[in-house]
This record gives C-alpha cells, sequence and structure tokens, in this order.
C-alpha cells in the first residue's frame, strides 16, 4: 500500500533581522490512508509550520525545501492556483481558533455550501441540503435552524464543530487539526473531539492531529510523532510512544504530565531548563542541555531517528538503553494535615450589572457570577475549586480577597469578615492574603526589574528595611532563580520564570492564604511540573494554605487536598480529592472527569465516556432550580414527577459522609477512571 | 555572554540606550551647546543686548558675527538673550504643563465615574478657550509685569489639558492590565498605583507630548511677544526679534534668520531628545543586549 502523504527531508526557514531561523529541519513521515497521526511538541517546536507547509500555506518569505507527496504527488512548487484545487477537496484543515476561521458576514450554511460549491459542480439548493446534513453529522442539534445563524451566534464549540462540517464537505482523503480543542473547555472537547472522529467516521480520511496535550493524542491517533527543535525526535506506535518511549525527551513529557488517573502525591518529574532558541542550535543534539543522559558524544553529534523495536525510531544515541528519565527524590512528607479552617466563606454572592446602551445605561439585569458560594479553607491545605470558563471560580478567588466588591455574603479571616472592609483597612490583612495569577506576562510591571517587583510589597508595608536587599535576594532563591538576574526587567524571562517572580512577589509577605489563579495553565507541560513541585515544596516550608483555581482537573488531582467544583456560579461538589475523583456523584463532575483526556491509549480508548450536548447556559438568566438541569445527562432519564423537582427546587449540598457534599437531588457516585 | 550575567543598575540600561540613539545624542550635544551659548556667552561677549552701537544696519562681520539692526543693537548678544529667554519659559511651560497634566489625567483615568466626568469636563471647558486670546488678556493685566515666568504661568495653565487628555487615554487601558490589579491585591494604595505603575508605564506617551508641548511652547511665546503682550522690550526674546524684524526678510535678512534659525535648532533637538528618551525608557527595547 502506498502512503497517502509522503513528507520526506522537510525543511522551512525563516530569514528574520537576526538571521535565518530554522522552524523545521529535516522532518520525514508517512500518512497511510485510513490512519490517524498525531504530531506532539511544546510552542516553537515546528509542528504548526509542518502542516502549513504541508498546505503550501506558509508565508511567502519562508524557504522551503524536501519533498512532499500527496498520492505520488509532489506538491512543494506548486503555484497557489493549483494549490488550491486539492486545497478542501482532498487536504482539508481545522485550526485552533474557530471564530477567526469563519467568515463573520454569512451564514454557516452558507459557507458550508460555498465549500461545497468551490470544487463540485452541482445546484446551489443541493449544496445547503448537504450542508444540513453535515451540521447533522457533527452533531449540531436543530441543523436547519442553525445553518441560518451567523457564527457570532453561536459558541465557540459549536463553531468549531462547523469548521469540521466544512473540513468533510468534499470527502477529503486528509484532514489536517492544528490544535482543535486547544481553545475550548474540556466538556466542549469531547463534543468536538466526538464530531471529528464521526467525519472520520463518515469520510474514511486520514487524520493528521496536532496538540501538545498527550491525553488526546492517546485516543484518537494509531501514530505519534514527537518534535522538538524542529525535528522528530521520536515516531512509533501510540502504544510504543505511551509504553516504551526510548528518547529522553518523550520519557521526560510523560513523567512531567500530572495524572487524573493517579492519586497520592509523587512529586512530577519536571524538564530542567527551557527549549532552545531556534537562532542559535548548539551542535550536536538540542536536548542535551535538558538531557540527564548527556554524554560527550551528544553535544558533538546530532543523532538521526534509530530504528529502537517495530516501526519506532528514536534520536537518541542510547535509545537501547534508555528506559526512565530520574524522578527526583521525593521528600518525606512529614506535614501536619489540616486541621481548623483558617478561611471561612459564607454564602458569597457576586452580581455584575448589565446595562443598557446610550445616554441613560440604566441597569436591566446581572450576570450571576458567584451565587450562594460557601466553603472552608484548612490550614495548611489546599482546596482546588473547579470548573469551566465562566463558571466563577476567578471571581470567588478575587472577592474572597476583596479585590472586587461582594454583594452580599462573607468572608472570615482570623475572625473578622473581609467583605465590609474598606480598602485602607484591608491593606494590613493583605499581608497574609496574597494572590498569584494566571498570565504571568501581564501580572508583572513591565517598567519595574525583578528586584524591584518583589521589594514592591515589602516596602507597600514598610518592611523594606536595611536587609531588604537580602530579603529579595533569599526570595529568588527560594522559587529557583538567580540572584545575579535581578536587575532584568520581566519581559526577559521565561514564562515559567516570570511565574516564579509572582510567586516570588506573593510570598514576600509571608502570607498565610496563596489565591492561585490558574497558576499553571499558561505554560508548556515540561515547564508546568516545576512550578507545581515548587508550589508543593513551599506550602509544605511556610504552611500555606492553598486556594487552587484551575480548569485543568489533572493538576488539581495531583495538588489537592480537598475539591469544590463549580458550575454556572454554584459549588455543585465538594469532597476530599480521590474520593472526588473516584466516587463523583453529581452529574457535572462526572461528565467533567471523564471529558478529561488520560494519556495512556488502552485506559483512554477503554473509558466510559459522558459527552454533555449543549453549552453552558448565559449567566444573565440561569435556569430554575438546579442549574445543571439544561445540560444534564441525567435528567432526560427522570420520570416528569421527579423532573419537576429540578425544575422547581435548587438543590442544596448535602452531606454525605466524610465530607463529600453534593447538590443533586438524585446523586449517585459512579467510578470513572 | 559573561557580560549578560554582570548585574546592571537601571540607569546605566536607560543611559547605554539612550547612547545607541544617534540622532537624540546629537541633538543633546547641540542643545547643550546652544544652551550654553544662550546663558554663559553674554559673560564672555562684548556687548550687551541692549548696548546700542555706532554699528547701523551692518552685515554679518567679525566684530558683529550676525549683524546689527536699525538703531545699531548687535543680533548676536540679541540672539543669545532671546534663546535664554525662549528656553527658559519653554521648558517651565513643559514642566508645568505636563507635570500637572500627566497627574491630572492618571487620577481621572484611575477613578472613573464621576470624579473622571467632572475633572475631563473642566479640561474640555479650558480647550475650548482661545488660549493666544486668553494668555494676552492675563498679560495685558500686567500680571508679573511680563516677567518670563508669568509668561510661563500663563501659557503652561493653558497647556496642560492637551497632556492630561492623552494620559487619560493611556491610563483607561493601563488601569485594566492584570498587574495593576496585583499591586492592589498586595496593598497597593492609589498614589502609589499612580506613582508607580501608571505614570513609569505611560513615560513613552509623557515624554514624546512633553517635546510637543516645548515645541508648541516657544512659539506661543513668540506670538504672545509679537501680539505686544510677551517679553518686552528693551528685553529680548527670540519671538520678538523675529516678529520685528519679519519686514526685513529681503532688505536685513541676517535680522530674520539667525533668530528663527534658533527657534528651529531648539524644536528640533528637543524632539529628537524626547525619541530617544522614549525608547531609552521603554525596558522591551532589546537592542542593546546584541
Amino acid at each position: 500500500m502506498t502512503a497517502l502523504l509522503q513528507v520526506e527531508d522537510l525543511t522551512v526557514e525563516f530569514p528574520t533581522e537576526d538571521g535565518v531561523l530554522p522552524a523545521v529541519r529535516g522532518v520525514s513521515y508517512e500518512v497511510g490512508r485510513g490512519e490517524s497521526v498525531g504530531i506532539v511538541g511544546e510552542s516553537g517546536s515546528g509542528k504548526s509550520v509542518t502542516s502549513l507547509a504541508v498546505m503550501g500555506l506558509l508565508p511567502r518569505n519562508a524557504r522551503v525545501s524536501g519533498s512532499v507527496r500527496l498520492l505520488g504527488e509532489e506538491l512543494l512548487g506548486r503555484t497557489d492556483a493549483e494549490l488550491s484545487k486539492i486545497r478542501g477537496r482532498t487536504v482539508a484543515m481545522i485550526f485552533q481558533d474557530p471564530l477567526t476561521s469563519l467568515n463573520p458576514v454569512h451564514t454557516v450554511g452558507a459557507q458550508i455550501a460555498e465549500a461545497v460549491l468551490a470544487h463540485r459542480d452541482v445546484p446551489r439548493q443541493v449544496a445547503m441540503r448537504r450542508a444540513t446534513e453535515l451540521l447533522e453529522i457533527v452533531g449540531i442539534p436543530f441543523p436547519a435552524l442553525r445553518a441560518k445563524n451567523y457564527p457570532h451566534e453561536l459558541s465557540g464549540g459549536m463553531r468549531q464543530r462547523i469548521v469540521i462540517a466544512i473540513a468533510m464537505a468534499n470527502d477529503p482523503e486528509l484532514i489536517i487539526a492544528d490544535e482543535p480543542t486547544t481553545a475550548l473547555d474540556v466538556t466542549v472537547q469531547a463534543q468536538v473531539l466526538e464530531a471529528l472522529e464521526a467525519a472520520r467516521r463518515e469520510t474514511g480520511a486520514s487524520l493528521v492531529l496536532i496538540t501538545h496535550d498527550l491525553g488526546v493524542i492517546a485516543g484518537h491517533t494509531d501514530r505519534v510523532n514527537v518534535m522538538y527543535a524542529g525535528k522528530l525526535v521520536e515516531t512509533g506506535t501510540v502504544d510504543g510512544i505511551f509504553y516504551r518511549p526510548r528518547m529522553p525527551y518523550t520519557l521526560g513529557l510523560l513523567s512531567s504530565l500530572p495524572r487524573i488517573d493517579e492519586s497520592g502525591r509523587q512529586r512530577l518529574t519536571p524538564i530542567t531548563g527551557s527549549p532552545p532558541s531556534l537562532l542559535t542550535l548548539p551542535a550536536g543534539c538540542p536536548f542535551v542541555p535538558r538531557c540527564p543522559r548527556a554524554e560527550s558524544i551528544c553535544s558533538t553529534t546530532e543523532p538521526p531517528l534509530l530504528p529502537a523495536g517495530p516501526g519506532h525510531f528514536a534520536a537518541c544515541h542510547f535509545h537501547d538503553s534508555v528506559t526512565s528519565f530520574p524522578a527526583p527524590e521525593t521528600p518525606a512528607s512529614v506535614a501536619p494535615r489540616p486541621s481548623d479552617p483558617i478561611l471561612s466563606v459564607r454564602g458569597l454572592v457576586k452580581h455584575f450589572p448589565v446595562r443598557s446602551r446610550g445616554v441613560l445605561r440604566r441597569r436591566i439585569g446581572d450576570v450571576h457570577a458567584v451565587c450562594d458560594v460557601s466553603f472552608d479553607i484548612l490550614t495548611h491545605e489546599t482546596l482546588g475549586l473547579v470548573g469551566e470558563s465562566g463558571c466563577g471560580k476567578t471571581t470567588t478567588g478575587r472577592v474572597l480577597l476583596n479585590l472586587e466588591p461582594a454583594t452580599a455574603g462573607s468572608v472570615h479571616f482570623q475572625r473578622r469578615d473581609l467583605v465590609p472592609l474598606s480598602r485602607a483597612r484591608m491593606r494590613p490583612l493583605r499581608k497574609d492574603l496574597q494572590i498569584v495569577f494566571q498570565d504571568p506576562y501581564a501580572s508583572l510591571d513591565p517598567r519595574m526589574t525583578v528586584n524591584e517587583i518583589i521589594a514592591e510589597p515589602l516596602r507597600i508595608h514598610g518592611r523594606y528595611g536595611s536587609d531588604g536587599r537580602a530579603q529579595v535576594r533569599s526570595l529568588l532563591k527560594t522559587v529557583g532563580l538567580d540572584v545575579e538576574h535581578g536587575n532584568r526587567y520581566a519581559h526577559e524571562f521565561s514564562g515559567g520564570q516570570r511565574q516564579r517572580i509572582g510567586i516570588a512577589r506573593a510570598l514576600a509577605l509571608r502570607p498565610r492564604v496563596l489565591v492561585l489563579d490558574e497558576p499553571v495553565s499558561a505554560l508548556d507541560v515540561s515547564i508546568q511540573a516545576g512550578v507545581v513541585n515548587l508550589l508543593e515544596d513551599l506550602q509544605d516550608e511556610l504552611g500555606l494554605s492553598y486556594l487552587f483555581i484551575s480548569h485543568d482537573l489533572s493538576v488539581v488531582r495531583h495538588i489537592a487536598d480537598r475539591v469544590a467544583v463549580m458550575y454556572l456560579g454554584r459549588i455543585v461538589e465538594t469532597a476530599p480529592v480521590d474520593e472526588l475523583f473516584l466516587r463523583a456523584a453529581h452529574p457535572y463532575t462526572q461528565a467533567l472527569i471523564s471529558a478529561i483526556p488520560v494519556p495512556d491509549p488502552h485506559k483512554e480508548r477503554a473509558r466510559e465516556r459522558i459527552i454533555l450536548t449543549g453549552d453552558v447556559p448565559s449567566p444573565v438568566a440561569p435556569p430554575s432550580g438546579c442549574r445543571f438541569r439544561t445540560r444534564c445527562p441525567k435528567f432526560p432519564t427522570l420520570t416528569d414527577k421527579e423532573q419537576r423537582l429540578c425544575i422547581s427546587d435548587v438543590p442544596a449540598l448535602v452531606d454525605h459522609g466524610e465530607g463529600h457534599r453534593t447538590a443533586c437531588h438524585y446523586a449517585e457516585a459512579l467510578t470513572l477512571i | 555572554m559573561s557580560e549578560a550575567v554582570r548585574e546592571r543598575s537601571q540607569a546605566e540600561l536607560v543611559l547605554r540606550r539612550f547612547l545607541r540613539h544617534r540622532a537624540a545624542v546629537t541633538s543633546l550635544v547641540t542643545l547643550l551647546v546652544v544652551t550654553l551659548f544662550a546663558f554663559a556667552g553674554p559673560l564672555l561677549w562684548r556687548y550687551d543686548y541692549a548696548d546700542i552701537t555706532d554699528d547701523l544696519s551692518q552685515s554679518p562681520s567679525l566684530r558683529h558675527p550676525f549683524g546689527t539692526d536699525l538703531i545699531g543693537h548687535d543680533t548676536f548678544a540679541q540672539v543669545m538673550r532671546g534663546t535664554q529667554q525662549s528656553v527658559k519659559i519653554a521648558l517651565a511651560i513643559a514642566l508645568i504643563g505636563t507635570v500637572f497634566g500627566a497627574l491630572w489625567g492618571a487620577i481621572a483615568g484611575l477613578y472613573r465615574g464621576k470624579l473622571d466626568f467632572l475633572m475631563m469636563r473642566l479640561v474640555d471647558v479650558i480647550l475650548t478657550l482661545p488660549s493666544i486670546a486668553v494668555a494676552a488678556a492675563v498679560a495685558a493685566q500686567g500680571v508679573g509685569r511680563s516677567q518670563w515666568w508669568a509668561i510661563a504661568f500663563v501659557l503652561g495653565a493653558l497647556t496642560w489639558p492637551y497632556v492630561s487628555r492623552v494620559v487619560r487615554g493611556v491610563v483607561l487601558s493601563l488601569r485594566e492590565q492584570e498587574f495593576i490589579e496585583s499591586a492592589r491585591a498586595l496593598g497597593a494604595g492609589n498614589a502609589r498605583i499612580i506613582l508607580r505603575h501608571l505614570l513609569p508605564n505611560a513615560l513613552g506617551t509623557i515624554i514624546v507630548t512633553a517635546t510637543l508641548t516645548i515645541a508648541t511652547g516657544i512659539l506661543g511665546e513668540a506670538a504672545l511677544s509679537f501680539l505686544g503682550v510677551g517679553v518686552q522690550a528693551p528685553d529680548t526674546s527670540l519671538g520678538l526679534l523675529v516678529s520685528i524684524n519679519k519686514d526685513a526678510v529681503n532688505t536685513r535678512p541676517w535680522l530674520f534668520y539667525f533668530p528663527g534659525l534658533f527657534i528651529i535648532l531648539i524644536a528640533l533637538t528637543i524632539n529628537f531628545i524626547g525619541d530617544g528618551l522614549r525608547d531609552a525608557f521603554d525596558p522591551k527595547q532589546t537592542r542593546v543586549r546584541r
């Protein structure tokens, strides 16, 4: 059988002001008919550029060499007009951002029909009918109605499914999906991946799936290519890569990943350092500076892909002896376990007014961001607060610290209610309550050096005395940064280092409670592990209490002691971490857990999945009674009488013992991992 | 690479970046020379600006490098004196206008709401005033008897609304950024947020506006002097010299062109210096690293 797509020795270079940037350095791979190939790598590894080169979509100044053959025909060097006949017909592409890849001035139905008409000579009505069919295949409810919508009227998940429908409009032989679900929430990601699978079943197309998410790769591909610094460093079957990796980078990636299916506080294995700059690549293997196995030959000769098993190749001189990435020793945790509450939140409510347009700006409604939320944070404990975007978890964190005034409710810290405190009265308490923000690029003042940034809290609270400089230096050391770099500006650091600066600043006043608002979600996995480890060490050393806000359940399972799950402003379930992940009782928690892809091909394929339908309703007009009922997989199975209760009564958090509390009238524990 | 490890102070970095900006450095040197000429020159030169010599309407010579006018004033001495007055006035206008305007704009932008509304409406009102007419009216009341600082004060009071509008616009976008919120979370008060976070981050805009203000200041002084309510004879300024001698462009061009040249020189060099400062204070400039 000849391969559908053959890429040979593909090289892409971009001339820049600083010299030639080799984005892809001699990549060869094949995609067979009906096969699904995954390409993984961190940002800047060249995985997207590779596929753009295949489609001929690179900017004009790119220098491309090598060979790309589709069904035996060479694609490189063709004119744009010739490639247009192939694009969309034989090869279709799905991009990360569905909003920018759809045209805002046409209805989605018309755009799908357009794709059909571009390659086929059929009447417009036939094309429109085909569009409706396609919408149905990708799982969009009321397809005939939705076809008349414009892209902005649809949610992100729906838009991405429409992009998939456009991609399959002409029965392509190959679909290239570039991070198709990265911008989406997990439950929506599950819907979109389902749609992608449906598209493949329908068209029999091969798939190239580019992503940084190893869980998605494990569940949806047959073979995997791992890229690093513009090269393929390992390629093999999905089982081979996940169970018998032979390249230290792949090993590192897999062991740096927090797993939703593993409990306990085993330390993650970070890959030290950060990816090399492609402008100044060293002579040998580009992974040498971060590789624990590196020997002298590694820094002189770059290894080619060497056979490391049937259909398995690894670019490592020691591929036959590398089997594990040395894990850091786990310090015996003698942490005293949680005891009394340090922070008590009761009935917290936050509404944002929605105002009319025009001069009057009358208040015409409220965004119910946080609704009657209550929880405790215990001393020396990590409470994980999870939920999808827009569920109110970030707002909760900010109201908690009095950065936003609460509409109602109380937050007690040291027997004082923080809610009614003025900004001036709040100030002395700020040293005990600190926050680390999600975006390490935006949360550091670009005009300040790192020393100034870390010294600022000390200065504000009048603690920057004669030993101020020494304090800043020791904080830098604590978070693992070079003391000598204190005079640099934040933008000179990488994402992981910046987040460490943010942590050092938050620690400067020796706080007792730290709100961590998605502290690692902007970081690459190999960097993320180091920051997570740091947070765990600091907690043990300083006895901190964390409120860990995140949408990533895998990280939360790893770091949290207890977890609270939020949906549309309300806490729907709270329990100790293992209890929650093993015996989730609320249908939403169950759906959330089952939607997280596990980076283990066998487990991932065998798992039971609960796919939620629809999208999160608007928080301006939340559903009556149980807010989850409109998407609840259990709701349709109930009798009319039972359903009436869901519609009329807000379910209270009911304790099932051992601190496991669920807000569902018909809660039932399920094991999903 | 070894250099990258060495700790460098912020001032050193800013200086190094500024020195890379050739036009700015050249301009700075030129402006220093001009300032020196204006302030130290009169001490050395054989004529005072008020002296009346016997040489009437002479073209430039060794004795009178810039020539003389109809009644025998040495233009060289007059240009020195005029430059002195103009530089003083322009810098004072820029200082008053920029400092007050930047603070006003930053406060309005940070507080928003009613305070912002009131502050900005006041700005609107001042902006609708024909500034030269107001300045002329105030000066005609004999406030400070047309001293240079009185002129500077009046013009500065009419210039700050421009600066405050621009700064408010920048602050409105800055205040939404996460590092402002993180400063609040650390317990920083509004004064600290304005002085340590908002104004430093708006510095590029402020510097550019300030340089424009200086140029406007020089022209404003010239206009007032031209109307006869600015600097009064026998004292002189560049604006006054240009306006007195504008009719002599064809007959005794040196009387017009030398002061005119100095006006252009000052305005131009200050603009280039502003460019250089803006780049030097922007930490995202990476050129120094290479």
